[in-house]
């Protein structure tokens, strides 16, 4: 990177590469730096906008300097609408369904990538196969089968269903398919059974993939809008994007009240923003998984 | 990248082979393997593959949501919902066939655009002279990782009537529309500058499926660019790693090779990086395509399909039609359909990603064929 960065300096006979490749990169920065405007400047307007007062957001929105910087917003949020309840039901969606995801998708990836057994070939083949349904497409027949069982309306049909997905598992499969048996053939022989196999000698190897998968299924199931449209009605049991939907939609009433709902949505972003910055580079893996597996 | 993981396939389905003369493992391994992937099997297929069965029987029936769909008192339509769709005059043909143009025209602007933004920055970022790689990466990334139920709001304050993106407009002389309100098409509104206000009669008498041909052509309405704008604003960084990690895997040397031979930049790109990145532009756009079909969360939280159900898709159509209606058949017919438009799309990429997979080169001769100068690969 240095030598071609210094070679303008040296007189060299392609001389005339000099100013091209100042050009370049001064072009090539204003690019940068023109899209990162257009990627992060809406999230600096919708911290600044959620502090305004709310003649202020209106006639002043690109400013991202609140004039005067209030806290109404936020404390309309916590006092006026359900919010505390939403992100409740949030966080217990996601720590359970979480959880559930990463103990049953590594469970079932074991099993399909090193147990022995009838159907296991089929099985693998349904698990891709049903990758390919999109969830758009579930949205009425999952409200059949929850309201069937009885179970609509109700926590059990809030986090059940988001206990387990193919993604996950055909991950784990992938995971564990790349690390070497030796070890595992080592503990069998020493006597310990499959179970016990799986969960400390297995399990500790897969460890990043383990990350992977709780940072997919955390961003999965917090963000998660469709499901809980469809398995819930009554406010008392909604999650937050279901609840912020509810406040744009407008259960508020009167005006825009265009700051505590961005202030609303801001909060709603925070949690999967943290993860975002310290586990970036599982995040970019994960993309680069997606366009294997498919 | 694939074929990394066929050895491994191999070896782990080669290995217990080995152990095939002790009976007793087996048998405990074909209890343990069913036991492991029970939970999973038992989630999947009472939320996944039963529900799909029962839609199915429901799209087959005039169920109105009250009581059990599954009681002989439900009146069997046969596949009249069906028909309703594409044959029979009606609203619910117009309905669904509104839905359908306005993702078309959806489709139609959001995965080139999407397609060659993630291209263009993914070649920028990669720039071997330019530094801060990493932030750059994160920032166009970022917006991929959030609610889309949050960032729809974040939207709908840009798009609003005093809103950022008019104040932007006004700066440069320009008022802006009232984005959510405005129901004209673009094509319309290009033709309107050029002096076609009043559509000719040829296109106004009829149409295919209930639509009138000045009607299909209409393009995207105002309201829905912007839902447009979000999507590709959330989408590309996405993308853009796909390609990046594409671009990675880039030979310098071959780029050095044809700079060597005196190809320009533009030569270099489009005979040397293009077709090494083929495979990645090829899975983006299909995935783009399969996505693009399936927009529901931001229709549901900006327009609910107005005005004038210009940002009506089907996805949305079919849960409105169920849920606000309470016509399930119907609404699970279009689900249906839906479902189709999405998994012939789905079966196509992947034959054509298999295909191509373990004989990286016919995919290459196929290609050259048609683009002789991919002969550099």
């Amino acid at each position: 990177m240095t030598t071609l960065a210094d070679r303008p300096a040296t007189p060299t006979r392609r001389g005339d590469r000099g100013p091209r490749t100042l050009a370049t990169r001064f072009l090539g920065y204003a690019v940068l730096v023109f899209f990162s405007l257009v990627f992060l400047y809406p999230f600096v307007i919708q911290i600044g906008n959620s502090l305004k007062t709310e003649p202020d957001a209106a006639t002043n929105p690109l400013s991202p300097i609140p004039d005067p910087l209030v806290l109404d917003g936020f404390v309309r949020i916590f006092t006026g609408t359900n919010f505390p309840l939403w992100l409740g039901n949030s966080v217990l969606v996601t720590v359970l369904a979480t959880a559930g995801r990463v103990f049953f998708c590594s469970l079932a990836g074991y099993a399909l990538a090193r147990l022995r057994f009838r159907g296991r070939g089929g099985l693998f083949a349904a698990v891709i196969a049903v990758m390919a349904v999109p969830g758009v497409v579930l949205l009425i027949p999952k409200f059949l089968v929850l309201n069937q069982l009885g179970i609509y309306n109700s926590y059990t049909g809030l986090i059940l269903p988001l206990l387990a997905d193919a993604a996950g598992v055909f991950i784990m499969k992938q995971f564990f398919e790349s690390i070497p048996v030796s070890v595992e053939e080592a503990a069998r022989i020493d006597g310990a059974g499959i179970f016990r196999t799986y969960w400390s000698v297995v399990l500790p190897m897969a460890k990043p993939a383990l990350i992977t998968l709780t940072i997919l299924s955390f961003q999965g199931s917090w963000n998660e809008f469709p499901h809980s449209l469809v398995s819930v009605q009554d406010p008392s049991l909604f999650t937050l994007p279901r609840g912020l939907a509810d406040l744009v939609s407008g259960s508020l009433g009167k005006g825009t009240q265009y700051p505590l709902k961005l202030g609303a949505a801001l909060l709603a972003t925070i949690p999967v923003a943290i993860i975002f910055v310290v586990f970036q580079r599982h995040f970019v893996r994960d993309a680069n998984e997606g366009a294997d597996k498919t | 990248m694939a074929t990394n993981v066929l050895p491994a396939a191999a070896t782990a389905s080669g290995e217990p082979d080995r152990r095939r003369p002790r009976g007793s493992v087996r048998a405990n391994e074909n209890i343990a393997g069913w036991l492991f992937v029970a939970p999973v099997i038992v989630i999947l297929g009472l939320f996944l593959l039963l529900p799909i069965l029962m839609a199915l029987w429901v799209s087959l029936t005039g169920w109105n949501g009250q009581g059990s769909p599954f009681t002989g008192k439900v009146p069997f339509v046969g596949t009249d919902n069906y028909t309703r769709l594409f044959t029979d005059e009606g609203l619910a043909r117009r309905d669904f066939m509104t839905s359908i143009r306005n993702n078309l025209y959806y489709v139609l602007l959001v995965v080139p655009t999407q397609t060659v933004l993630a291209l263009g920055l993914a070649l920028v970022v990669n720039n071997r002279l330019l530094k801060g790689k990493s932030f750059f990466r994160t920032a166009f990334y970022f917006p991929s990782v959030t609610s889309s139920v949050a960032i729809s709001v974040v939207f709908l304050f840009l798009f609003a009537n005093s809103g950022a993106v008019n104040s932007l407009l006004a700066m440069f002389g320009i008022s802006g529309p009232q984005w959510f309100a405005d129901s004209r098409g673009v094509l319309h509104l290009l033709l309107g500058v050029v002096g076609v206000d009043t559509p000719p009669a040829a296109l106004t008498d009829g149409g295919p499926f209930g639509l009138s041909w000045w009607e299909w052509l209409s393009g995207p309405s105002v309201a829905m660019t912007s839902i447009i704008a979000l999507v590709i604003w959330t989408t590309s960084g996405t993308f853009m790693l796909m390609f990046l990690a594409a671009l990675q895997n880039v030979p310098v040397a071959l780029e050095e090779a044809s700079t060597l031979d005196g190809a320009g930049r533009w030569q270099r790109f489009r005979h040397v990086t293009l077709p090494m990145i083929k495979p990645t532009t090829f899975l983006v756009l299909t995935l783009g395509l399969i996505g693009s079909w399936q927009v529901f969360d931001q229709v549901y939280v900006m327009s609910q399909g107005d005005p004038a159900k210009t940002t009506l898709t089907p996805a949305y159509l079919s849960y409105r039609t169920a849920f606000r209606d309470f016509e399930y058949g119907s609404g699970a017919a279009i689900s249906f359909v839906l479902f189709l438009i999405i998994i012939v799309l789905t079966l196509t990429q992947r034959w054509l990603m298999a295909d191509r997979d373990p004989e990286r080169s016919r995919w290459g001769r196929r290609r050259r064929r048609r683009t002789p100068e991919g002969t550099a690969r």
